[in-house]
């Protein structure tokens, strides 16, 4: 199924204001969403039939810095059995980078939302373990994000040079 | 070795400083701990592999802390990773020595700028006896530090050094 099909069908599946803008010089293409029509969007790509997006290949967050106060989630599906492509991007506040967790549609949403929260500190609405997951628990801050600046010491070990 | 072992094949007597046997010893049969943090590491295996053939020091990696003599930090050091290394230093009984291999462990490496995660040199969690340059360094360089430190281990003495001591005593 092409980028334009894809599109098509959400639009008559949602309305035409679900997808907020599209980019197709992305690779692969992508569209954007809002966050709070996240879950029933992904619900739909991943089991109607022509679309079948069965694998979630991988889960980005992006810290846009301060000045803009935007962060970003892109998710690049996969399909499997149809063989095509698509990028989701969900635009959140940094103030309060706040999304719902895509755990019950794939089960390896778990383990990459995890990365995502342990290096910029989004938080997953309904994720079933949300704590650290490469970082040490007694991390302080979230080291992906622009304004990041280490602790001076951890565990007695002083971090900079 | 050829000449050492007609003579004990004779049932000869050899004197030596009881010093030097012990140094000789410890020197002759350095175990290092089957360990590494990262890609030095697999430059640790290929050490060991049959080409470059580390046995022939007397060098056999042993996979407990408590049966080595030699902990080879052989790549990155995280600070999740820190407290394990420290851990595993203090289970190695005495005398114990340190080779740390390659830039990142000797100072951070090409993270010790911006790498946020990374211990900027294991010497500030364990002290380290030889430091083995390169990125990673090759079998050949490793098997340099650790010839540095069996040279380092045959100058050592049983006795407590009396060099400072003889020092005051002069000034006084």
């Amino acid at each position: 199924m092409t980028f334009e099909e894809i599109i098509s069908k959400l639009k008559v599946e949602f309305g035409e204001e679900i997808i907020l803008s599209t980019d197709e010089n992305a690779s692969p293409s992508c569209i954007e969403l809002h966050a709070d029509h996240l879950v029933e969007t992904m619900q739909y790509l991943h089991q109607t039939e022509g679309l079948y997006f069965d694998a979630l290949s991988c889960i980005t967050g992006l810290d846009n810095g301060p000045e803009t106060d935007t962060m970003e989630v892109i998710y690049n599906l996969y399909s499997i059995p149809c063989d095509h492509h698509l990028m989701v991007k969900v635009t959140l506040s940094r103030k309060e980078p706040l999304i719902d967790s895509l755990n019950s549609i794939w089960k390896t949403a778990d383990w990459q939302e995890r990365e995502v929260f342990d290096l910029f500190g989004i938080q997953f609405n309904n994720h079933p373990d949300l704590r650290r997951i490469l970082l040490p628990a007694d991390w302080e801050g979230f080291p992906l994000r622009k304004d990041y600046e280490h602790q001076t010491y951890y565990r007695g070990v002083k971090v900079a040079e | 070795m050829g000449l050492l072992d007609q003579k004990l094949g004779q049932g000869g007597i050899i004197i030596t400083k009881f010093e030097d046997l012990i140094n000789w010893a410890r020197l002759s049969s350095m175990w290092p701990m089957a360990f590494g943090t990262a890609c030095c590491a697999i430059e640790f295996m290929s050490t060991q592999g049959t080409p470059y053939d580390l046995d022939r020091l007397g060098i056999v990696p042993r996979a407990s802390p408590r049966q080595s003599d030699v902990m080879i930090v052989a790549g990155t050091v995280t600070f999740k990773m820190a407290d394990r290394v420290r851990r595993l230093y203090e289970q190695m009984a005495e005398p114990r020595y340190v080779i740390s291999m390659g830039s990142c462990s000797n100072c951070g490496g090409p993270y010790w700028e911006h790498g946020y995660h990374v211990v900027k040199g294991v010497d500030r969690i364990i002290p380290v006896d030889v430091y083995v340059p390169g990125c990673p360094p090759r079998p050949e360089a490793l098997i340099g530090g650790l010839l540095k430190l069996q040279e380092k281990i045959k100058g050592e003495s049983i006795v407590a050094p009396k060099a400072i001591e003889n020092l005051l005593a002069k000034e006084a």
